[in-house]
């Protein structure tokens, strides 16, 4: 028998502890996460140069200059010059706007779908359940740029297409790794707790299970980032994206395979503008994954 | 039901366990729980049951406390969470204040749902981590507009926490500030924010340790003093039971097999399984613990897939007779409100 009698009833009221600052967790965490800060400046680069490309770009992108056609790197053409006289380098400001506005688009608005789908499977469970994830398995069979390709030829060519393309293969994978881990959340007492409390549906899964699989969402819209950039690279590659004159980094590269013999840098820049974002955006999201993972975080 | 036990429970109470009334307050009949195990990807189709709760009945009065004992996996919390719609029930009724609480559709279990809350075992995952302590527990409020005002509703969270030995401050921390027994006082206040008359304990002190779990054990009978509460009051940790309980209902493998006060369960036990279950509570003294007999009951809890027919106990019972292989035994009131499940009693 617990001799209750004994025990002091009303509890001391205890000490509230004191708050991190946040300035130091930023700097703990740059020291740990070197490659994510890295990656994070190359982000945050892009940004700066699509935000102030009417600044910082030299010239006009579309502005043709006749007679200065495919020179090479100069004083005036730091990065020289495409088939029409047009500076790639400022070309490269320009389509960074296609880049990022087609990559955030497509990860936010992808993962977004598939993390309230992911979350509403998992707590619904049962037919609906059965029957989403069986339409996902549809979509899934497909390799990306299979599917993008296919909804591009039906839809046609243009940017809100090519989104439109790349947003559709994300939303399974999505939906999948967040339907796993709310799966997990379903079971967890204070989901109990929220029905016991009579709440909605609706703010049970928006409230409650859906800021606990922030983690994997986090981890999707970093890692979709980067894939975004490089399936819209793809698809304007192969002319089903963004049509010219506007300035995309794919595009560039597909007008630069007639003439990368005589004039590399026509091919270089735009590849070497590709790979750096795209490797930016997957480092910073291989930290973010770190962080948020808490079977990693202990280090 | 009748007027000794309810005497006996009164003069009892009085003293120490707060104001038993006569009114019933929940009455559960029948209730019956399986879980279906299903095999088959596109097209699920049963093979067996988990009977998890096999036809339990119990009532309980406006503020009694109700403890439910048994050892894991027979069926204490789901009897919980089935009178709290957590699961649907396969069979049987849960009255409550004369409705049937299986029988509700979302817009009234609402109404209910106000009245009936619940306390959880562990104090780490009953509250969610991304919500601040204030919004856990004014949440409710909000959501069903019992206090609108922003200002107010602030007032009653710290109150609230107050009342549960917190300072109201700490309704601007997040969960993992807290230690395992402030959680548990959350949680508690969360089950008080709406008013309820009738909380389910599952498990509520379990997972503290013992002088925490004092502490909230004489919280939780204050508030029933307090607020008139009534306690369903599930625990495999008898002491507790003993010392909150006005009766106790004893289950085993989805059956209830013997219910009475508490007094009368803990001194004269007749069903063989609460006999055993007693016994195997050890005596703070060693001296003592090595010179008592102990009994212990052979082999082990079988599958709830496949519960041996007849009395559910009987392979493992010492009173057996062939006929408890065949019979289920009637849940008989043997002496007044000392209701036994066996016919050898």
């Amino acid at each position: 028998m617990v001799t209750v009698s004994e025990v002091q009833t009303e509890a001391q009221f205890e000490e509230v502890a004191p708050k991190k600052p946040w300035t130091q967790i930023a700097v703990d965490l740059s020291r740990k996460q070197p490659l994510g800060v890295f990656g994070l400046a190359i982000v945050v680069a892009m940004i700066i140069a699509a935000a102030l490309a009417d600044v910082v770009a030299p010239y006009n992108p579309l502005q043709e200059h006749f007679d200065s056609m495919l020179s090479g790197p100069s004083e005036d053409y730091l990065l020289g010059t495409d088939e029409f006289g047009r500076d790639i380098l400022s070309r490269l400001i320009y389509g960074s706007r296609t880049a990022l506005l087609v990559g955030f688009v497509c990860a936010i608005v992808g993962s977004t779908a598939g993390l309230v789908l992911g979350v509403a499977s998992a707590y619904f469970g049962g037919l609906f359940d059965l029957m989403l994830q069986r339409i996902l398995d549809v979509f899934m069979a497909f390799p990306l740029i299979i599917l993008a390709l296919a909804v591009v030829a039906t839809l046609g060519p243009g940017i809100e297409n090519v989104m439109i393309a790349i947003i559709l293969p994300f939303i399974p994978q999505c939906a999948r790794v967040v339907r796993s881990n709310a799966l997990a959340i379903r079971e967890i007492p204070y989901v109990d707790a929220a029905r016991a409390l009579g709440f909605s549906d609706a703010r049970i899964i928006l409230r409650h299970m859906v800021p606990n699989v922030m983690a994997p969402y986090l981890i999707m819209l970093t890692t979709f980032l980067g894939q975004a950039i490089l399936l819209e690279a793809s698809l304007s590659f192969l002319g089903l994206g963004v049509q010219d004159p506007i300035p995309a980094w794919g595009l560039m590269l597909t007008n630069a395979s007639e003439f990368f013999e005589g004039a590399p840098w026509v091919a270089i820049y735009p590849g070497v503008a590709i790979s750096l974002s795209v490797f930016g955006f997957n480092l910073f999201g291989d930290s973010v994954r770190d962080v948020l993972d808490p079977k990693l975080r202990s280090r | 039901m009748n007027e000794a036990q309810a005497q006996a429970g009164s003069d009892y109470g009085s003293q120490f366990r707060g104001q038993v009334s006569n009114e019933t307050l929940i009455t559960v009949k029948g209730l019956k729980m399986h879980f279906p195990i299903t095999e088959g990807v596109l097209v699920p189709r049963k093979v067996a049951d988990v009977k998890a709760v096999d036809g339990v009945d119990f009532f309980i009065r406006k503020g009694e406390t109700l403890g439910l004992v048994g050892e894991s996996g027979c069926g204490k919390t789901t009897t919980g969470r089935c009178i709290l719609r957590l699961e649907d029930p396969t069979a049987g009724e849960i009255l409550y204040d004369g409705k049937d609480i299986c029988q509700l559709n979302n817009k009234e279990l609402i109404d209910v749902r106000k009245k009936i809350q619940v306390i959880f075992q562990d104090p780490y995952s009953s509250l969610n981590p991304r919500m601040k302590i204030g919004d856990i527990i004014g949440e409710p409020l909000k959501v069903h507009g019992i206090i609108p005002d922003e200002a107010k509703r602030r007032e009653r969270i710290g109150y609230l926490l107050g009342r549960c030995g917190l300072h109201p401050d700490f309704a601007d921390r997040y969960p993992h500030e807290m230690s395992g027994g402030q959680r548990q006082r959350v949680g508690i206040a969360r089950a008080l924010a709406m008013e309820p008359e009738f909380i389910i304990c599952d498990e509520a002190v379990s997972a503290l340790d013992v002088s925490i779990q004092a502490q909230v054990i004489n919280l939780l009978e204050e508030l029933r003093d307090e607020f008139k509460l009534t306690y369903l009051f599930i625990s495999h940790d008898l002491s507790v039971v003993r010392h909150i309980c006005h009766r106790v209902a004893v289950m085993y493998l989805g059956h209830m097999v013997e219910l009475a006060d508490c007094d009368e369960l803990f001194d004269h036990p007749m069903h063989p399984y609460s006999q055993a279950l007693l016994n195997a509570v050890p005596i703070p003294d060693p001296d003592l613990e090595k010179t008592r007999a102990h009994t212990i009951i052979k082999g082990e809890i079988p599958s709830p897939i496949n519960p041996p027919p007849g009395c559910v106990f009987h392979p493992r019972c010492p009173l057996a007779v062939d006929s408890c292989k065949k019979n289920i035994p009637d849940f008989r009131e043997v002496r007044p409100g000392h209701w036994v499940a066996c016919t050898e009693v």
